[in-house]
Formats: C-alpha cells, sequence, structure tokens
C-alpha cells in the first residue's frame, strides 16, 4: 500500500524456484528497510475468523501464502 | 504614446527572458531531485484528476480480498469494521464464552473506537494514520480510504497491543462525536438484526 497510489505491485514469483525466491527476499528486506510492516491475511485455524498475521522476517511468511502486503507503519494521529 | 509603451514591454519581455529561462530550469531540476521524472509524463501523472478514484478501486478490492465476509458487507453498507479485541477486560471475561468483552469500531481515516459490545459502552478513541514514509509526497499523501481500513485490520488483528501502544488515546469525544458512534453502534445492531432475520427464516 503505497499513500497516494494505494495497491502497487512490488514483485511477483514462484518461491520455489531460487532465482524468484532470491528477488522476492531483496524486495522484501527492502520494504522493510524503508518502515514498512508486512502482513499475510490468514484465516485462524481454530476460530475461522480472518485475521492478519505480521511477518518481521521473509522465514516468518506462512507456507503456502499468497501474498504479503506491506504498508506504512502506524503511528500516532 | 501606445507605441512606446509595447515598444517599452517589449524591451522589458527581451531582457528579462534569460531569468525566466533560468528560473523554469531551477524548479525543473528541484522537481527532479524530489524524484520526479520533470518530464511531460510526470506532470500528466501529477495532475490525472482519476489517480485518487482508480487507487480506491483497488483499495477497495483489497480489502474485500483480505477480511471475510461479514466484515466485507458491513464496510460495505455501514462504512466501518468491526474488530473484536483479543484481551479479557476481567478475569470473569476469560472464562465467558462467545462474544469479546470489548471491540474496535474501524472508520477509514478517523479514529478508532474501543466499546464494549455487550452494554454499548464507549471507552476510548485511538489516533493513529499510516504516513508516508518515502517522502516522495512530501508528506501530503496519504492512504485510500479502504486502505486505511485494512492497515488498522491487519495491525489490530494481528498485533493489537502493538498499534495501540503507538496510537494517541483519549476519551471518545475529542475527534469523534459520542452521539455520532452510538448511532454507528445502533446502525450496526440494525444491521446485524435484519442479516440475522433471513438466515433464520431460511
Amino acid at each position: 500500500m503505497k499513500p497516494g497510489h494505494g495497491e502497487v505491485l512490488l514483485a511477483e514469483g514462484d518461491p520455489r524456484v531460487r532465482d524468484e525466491e532470491e528477488r522476492l527476499v531483496e524486495e522484501f528486506r527492502r520494504q522493510l528497510d524503508e518502515g514498512m510492516w508486512a502482513a499475510v491475511p490468514i484465516t485462524d485455524s481454530g476460530s475461522g475468523r480472518r485475521e492478519a498475521q505480521m511477518v518481521k522476517s521473509y522465514r516468518d511468511i506462512p507456507d503456502g501464502a499468497e501474498r504479503v502486503i506491506f504498508f506504512p507503519r502506524a503511528s500516532g494521529g | 504614446m501606445l507605441l512606446a509603451l509595447l515598444s517599452l514591454a517589449l524591451i522589458a519581455l527581451v531582457l528579462s527572458a534569460p531569468l525566466i529561462v533560468r528560473e523554469i530550469g531551477r524548479l525543473r531540476s528541484r522537481r527532479r531531485a524530489r524524484g520526479g521524472l520533470g518530464g511531460p509524463l510526470d506532470e500528466l501523472h501529477l495532475f490525472d484528476p482519476g489517480r485518487e478514484r482508480r487507487a480506491e478501486g483497488r483499495a477497495r478490492e483489497l480489502l474485500r480480498s483480505c477480511v471475510n465476509d461479514e466484515e466485507w458487507a458491513m464496510y460495505r453498507d455501514l462504512g466501518f469494521i468491526r474488530v473484536a479485541g483479543k484481551h479479557a477486560r476481567r478475569d470473569g471475561d476469560r472464562s465467558a464464552p462467545g462474544a469479546s468483552p470489548y471491540a474496535y469500531l474501524v472508520y477509514p481515516h478517523r479514529p478508532i473506537v474501543a466499546y464494549v459490545p455487550a452494554s454499548g459502552q464507549l471507552l476510548s478513541e485511538y489516533c493513529v494514520e499510516f504516513p508516508d514514509l518515502t517522502g516522495g509526497g512530501g508528506g501530503r499523501h496519504r492512504l485510500p480510504a479502504s486502505d486505511d481500513v485494512l492497515a488498522k485490520w491487519m495491525a489490530l488483528t494481528s498485533d493489537e497491543d502493538r498499534v495501540i501502544r503507538r496510537a494517541n488515546m483519549h476519551l471518545v469525544g475529542r475527534q469523534l462525536d459520542p452521539a455520532r458512534v452510538r448511532r454507528d453502534l445502533w446502525r450496526l445492531a440494525e444491521w446485524e438484526r435484519r442479516r440475522q432475520v433471513p438466515q433464520r427464516t431460511k
């Protein structure tokens, strides 16, 4: 999510393909270095409710996640 | 007399032309330094009147793909989303099944409101925003409305404590009109009642 623009596709690829995974990792790090938060929308296995899981490193991304959403970190308004 | 004035104006224009050209060049290089392309495409981008509308359209689709059907319908019909709080307010809440002891109303570009669903009591408002970190917009840009709701939803459902710690907390009434929030709670109750009626009759 980019202020003034909305959703912007940063990178896409298959994490099982090495070159593509490297590109995904690089973009993931770049976004976090810029101070963005990263989250993956998931369905809670217990309650069945939709929620987000915050990820702080590439390894935290749940298996099978279709996308990671980066958004500006929250601050007091 | 008129001819003399026109001649003077022409001379003044010719003399000031280098200054004008230099100033235009300075403006262009300043814009380039800020990250813009400085070309005609950049100008077109800046003055695109449909950009925000398209961004909001994309944001709505993204929100819809992330939240569940009930939350999406709530946002579509009422303009806000309810997010259940994850903590217990009292020891008794831990053993109480079902409804959460408190919840949040998430509005676009307005504070998050915490309240008690069982009583409708308003607890507090949390002022939070998601500012442009890249600096490209000079702080002018903000997320589209639906992206702002999604960002709050993701932050609350993934790490409630962190977003609440970062927010500025006030009693309800600082930015939001408590009467309007109560009216929204009434609208939410009516909305839920209407949604339950067709399900019961099935």
